[in-house]
C-alpha cells in the first residue's frame, strides 16, 4: 500500500475510535457503490449518520475540511441515499465530517456534525 | 457559538455612517460568507482576509465563518471594511479582547501580505466617526496624518494586521524582520499656485471686478474677444481669495479625500479652482458614478472657485445642473438606493467669446458670424442660470499703449488680498451677527429694509433703472450686494451714489 492509502487507513481507524467513544454504533464500513465508497456509516440516537473521513500528514495543503467541497458533499448525499436504498429506509439521516490532521506533533481529530 | 463585534464607517458623499462588523463562528465546513449588501471589491474581501491573515501567521478559524455588516440596507463600497472584517473574523477565536474590538473603528484595505493600504476618504470617515462617539479609530500607516487633523478621538496607524491585533491584545510571537509600511500616494499638488495678479497687464476695470467678487462672493462671467485675457484674470481671482477658516478647510479636506486627491499632515487652506473642459460630463460636473458616488467639479470647487472657459460651448443641460448648487451650496445626488450629499459652495466664473469667431465688438477685426448666430451662441446660456451672475463684464484686447505705459506698480495678489481680507473684515462686523458672512449671502428684504436702507439720493439711479425696466426686483437686490462689496472694498461705511452706479454698471456690462 502507498503511504498515503496506509494514513487514510489509519485515519479511519482513529475516526471510528472516535465514534465508537462518543456513543455510535458502528454500522458499516468502506461501503463501495457504483457510485464511490462511504467511509463509515453509524448510527447514533435514532439517526443514522454518514462519516466522511479525511486525514491529513500537514496542513501545508490546507485544512482537510478544505477538501470536503460542495461536489464532494454532493456525490455525498448520493451515496448516502444509495446505501439506504439498499439497507431499507431511516427514520432521520445525516451527514457528518471527521477531520484527522497527524503530525509529529500528535493527532488531532475534529468532529463537525451536520454538514450536509 | 463566538460572535465577534467591531465597527467601520460606510461613506455616502461626505457624510459617513457607523457599519457594525458582526463575525459570527459555527460548527461546519470552513466557509467565509460576507453578507449585508457589499459591492464587488467589498465581496472580494474575504480572499484578501484569508490571504492577509495567513501571511500574518494567524490563520482563520477552518469553520464556518459567517461575516455580516450592519445594517444591513445601506450600501457599502469598497475596501476600507478589509480590517473591520479581519478583526471580527479572529476576534471568534477568543484570542482578541472582545470588548475593546468592539469599541473601536477600522478603516483600511488589507494587501495580501498583511499590511494595511492607505484608503480614500479618511478624513470625512473619521468625522462620522467622532460624531457618533467612537473614542479609537485605527487607520492604516499611510493614513494616519491625515485622520489625527481630527481632534477629539484617538488614532492609531498600523502598519500590519499584527499591528492591529497587538493593539486588541492578541499575544503573536515577533516578525522575522522589520516590516516596510506602505505609504499614502504622493500628493497630488494642492490648487497649483496660478501665477500673480501682477503679471495681468491693463485691464483695471477687470481687476477691479475680481476684487469685488471676491470681496462679495459674487458669482462673474466675462466676455470678450480671444486673447483679451479673460482665463488669466480668472485664474489669479483663488488667489484673491482669504484663506479658509477650520470649516471650510474640513470641507475642503474632506472633499479632497474623497476623491482620492490626498491630504496630507495638515488641512488645505487655500481656496481651491476647478477649471474643468467643456467636454466635461454631468457626472463629471455635479458628481455621481454607480455604485460610490463621487464627488465632481462643483464640490472640489467648493469654498473656491469654479471657472467654466468658453461657458456656451458646455452642454446646456450640464451648464443648468448648476443652478441648484448655486443657490442652494451644496448638491444632493440621488440614486435608487442612496442619497450623497456634498458641499458645493463655489464661486462661479464663465468665460466666452462673444460669438463663434469671437470678433464682434472687437474693433480690430471683422465679425463673420450673421446676427442670429451670435445670439443663439449666447442663447446656451440660460437666463436662469445668468440672472445669477453679479457681475457681468466686457474684456477688451490689451493695446500697445498700456503694454508699454503701465508694467510699473502693477496691484500683487498679495496686496489685492489683503484689501479683501479688510473688506471682508467690515462683511462680517456688519453682518456677521445675522449669519452673513458675505454680501452675496444677504437676504433682500433685509437690503431694501429700514436699517440698511440707502439714502434715495445715493440710489436714485438704481430706482430709476427700476422704473425703465431695465432691471427686475431681483436685479436690483443683486445691484445693492454688489454696491455694498464696492463700499467694503473702498473702506465707506455705506454705498454711496457712485457705488452704486458701478455696482449697476458691472451688472449691465455686457
Amino acid at each position: 500500500m502507498a503511504r498515503k492509502d496506509v494514513l487514510g487507513r489509519t485515519g479511519e481507524q482513529l475516526a471510528v475510535d472516535h465514534l465508537t467513544a462518543l456513543g455510535f454504533a458502528i454500522l458499516d464500513r468502506n461501503w463501495r457503490c457504483s457510485l464511490g465508497e462511504i467511509d463509515i456509516v453509524a448510527r447514533e440516537a435514532g439517526t443514522t449518520v454518514v462519516v466522511e473521513v479525511k486525514t491529513r500528514g500537514g496542513v501545508g495543503y490546507g485544512h482537510p475540511f478544505d477538501a470536503i467541497t460542495p461536489v464532494k458533499l454532493a456525490r455525498l448525499r448520493r451515496l448516502a441515499a444509495a446505501w439506504c436504498a439498499e439497507h431499507g429506509p431511516v427514520d432521520d439521516l445525516r451527514i457528518d465530517a471527521v477531520a484527522i490532521v497527524a503530525n509529529r506533533d500528535g493527532v488531532v481529530v475534529e468532529h463537525v456534525r451536520q454538514v450536509a | 457559538m463566538a460572535v465577534a463585534r467591531t465597527r467601520a464607517v460606510a461613506l455616502t458623499g461626505v457624510d459617513g455612517a457607523l457599519v457594525e462588523i458582526e463575525a459570527d463562528l459555527a460548527n461546519g465546513l470552513p466557509a467565509f460568507t460576507i453578507i449585508g449588501l457589499p459591492d464587488a471589491a467589498l465581496g472580494e474581501a474575504k480572499d484578501r482576509v484569508r490571504a492577509a491573515a495567513a501571511n500574518s501567521g494567524v490563520d482563520l478559524p477552518s469553520r464556518k465563518v459567517t461575516v455580516n455588516l450592519s445594517p444591513a440596507s445601506l450600501p457599502k463600497h469598497g475596501s476600507g471594511f478589509d480590517v473591520g472584517i479581519a478583526v471580527a473574523a479572529l476576534a471568534t477565536t477568543g484570542m482578541l479582547d472582545l470588548d475593546r474590538v468592539a469599541d473601536t473603528v477600522h478603516l483600511g484595505e488589507l494587501s495580501l501580505d498583511g499590511r494595511l493600504r492607505p484608503v480614500a476618504g479618511v478624513l470625512p470617515a473619521v468625522l462620522a466617526a467622532r460624531r457618533s462617539g467612537a473614542r479609537l479609530v485605527v487607520v492604516p500607516w499611510g493614513n494616519r496624518d491625515e485622520a489625527e487633523l481630527v481632534p477629539g478621538i484617538r488614532v492609531e496607524g498600523a502598519a500590519t494586521l499584527r499591528d492591529v491585533l497587538a493593539l486588541h491584545g492578541a499575544e503573536l510571537d515577533p516578525p522575522a524582520e522589520p516590516v516596510e509600511p506602505i505609504a499614502s500616494p504622493p500628493l497630488t499638488d494642492e490648487a497649483p499656485t496660478a501665477g500673480d495678479l501682477s503679471d495681468v497687464i491693463g485691464h483695471p476695470e477687470a481687476i477691479e471686478a475680481l476684487q469685488v467678487a471676491a470681496v462679495g462672493g459674487h458669482h462673474l462671467m466675462m466676455l470678450g474677444p480671444p486673447g483679451a485675457g479673460k482665463t488669466l484674470l480668472a485664474s489669479r481671482l483663488a488667489g484673491l481669495l482669504p484663506d479658509l477658516g477650520p470649516d471650510a478647510a474640513i470641507e475642503v479636506s474632506s472633499v479632497r479625500s474623497l476623491a482620492g486627491l490626498g491630504v496630507g499632515s495638515r488641512l488645505i487652506t487655500r481656496p481651491p479652482f476647478e477649471a474643468p473642459h467643456h467636454s466635461a460630463t454631468m457626472a463629471s460636473l455635479v458628481g455621481g458614478g454607480s455604485g460610490l458616488i463621487r464627488p465632481g467639479a462643483v464640490s472640489r470647487a467648493a469654498h473656491g472657485v469654479l471657472f467654466l472657459d468658453e461657458a456656451p460651448e458646455f452642454s446646456g443641460a450640464v451648464l443648468d445642473a448648476l443652478r441648484q448648487p448655486l443657490e442652494t451650496g451644496e448638491i444632493t445626488i440621488h440614486r435608487a438606493r442612496t442619497v450623497a450629499r456634498f458641499p458645493a459652495r463655489f464661486q462661479l466664473v464663465l468665460a466666452a467669446n462673444p460669438c463663434p469667431c469671437g470678433q464682434a465688438g472687437t474693433g480690430d477685426a471683422e465679425c463673420t458670424c450673421t446676427p442670429n448666430t451670435r445670439r443663439r451662441y449666447l442663447a446656451r446660456l440660460s437666463g436662469p442660470l445668468l440672472d445669477r451672475v453679479d457681475l457681468r463684464l466686457t474684456v477688451r484686447r490689451v493695446s500697445a499703449v498700456q503694454l508699454t505705459g503701465e508694467a510699473e506698480g502693477a496691484l500683487t495678489s498679495a496686496q489685492a488680498r489683503d484689501r479683501v481680507v479688510a473688506a471682508r473684515e467690515r462683511t462680517r462686523a456688519r453682518w456677521g451677527d445675522e449669519g452673513w458672512m458675505l454680501n452675496a449671502h444677504v437676504p433682500g428684504t433685509p437690503l431694501r429694509g429700514p436699517k440698511w436702507r440707502l439714502a434715495p439720493g445715493d440710489r436714485a439711479l438704481l430706482d430709476r433703472a427700476l422704473e425703465r425696466g431695465a432691471i427686475t426686483m431681483r436685479g436690483y437686490d443683486r445691484v445693492l450686494r454688489v454696491a455694498w462689496s464696492i463700499a467694503d472694498l473702498e473702506g465707506d461705511d455705506r454705498p454711496r451714489a457712485e457705488h452704486v452706479g458701478r455696482a449697476l454698471f458691472l451688472r449691465k456690462g455686457i
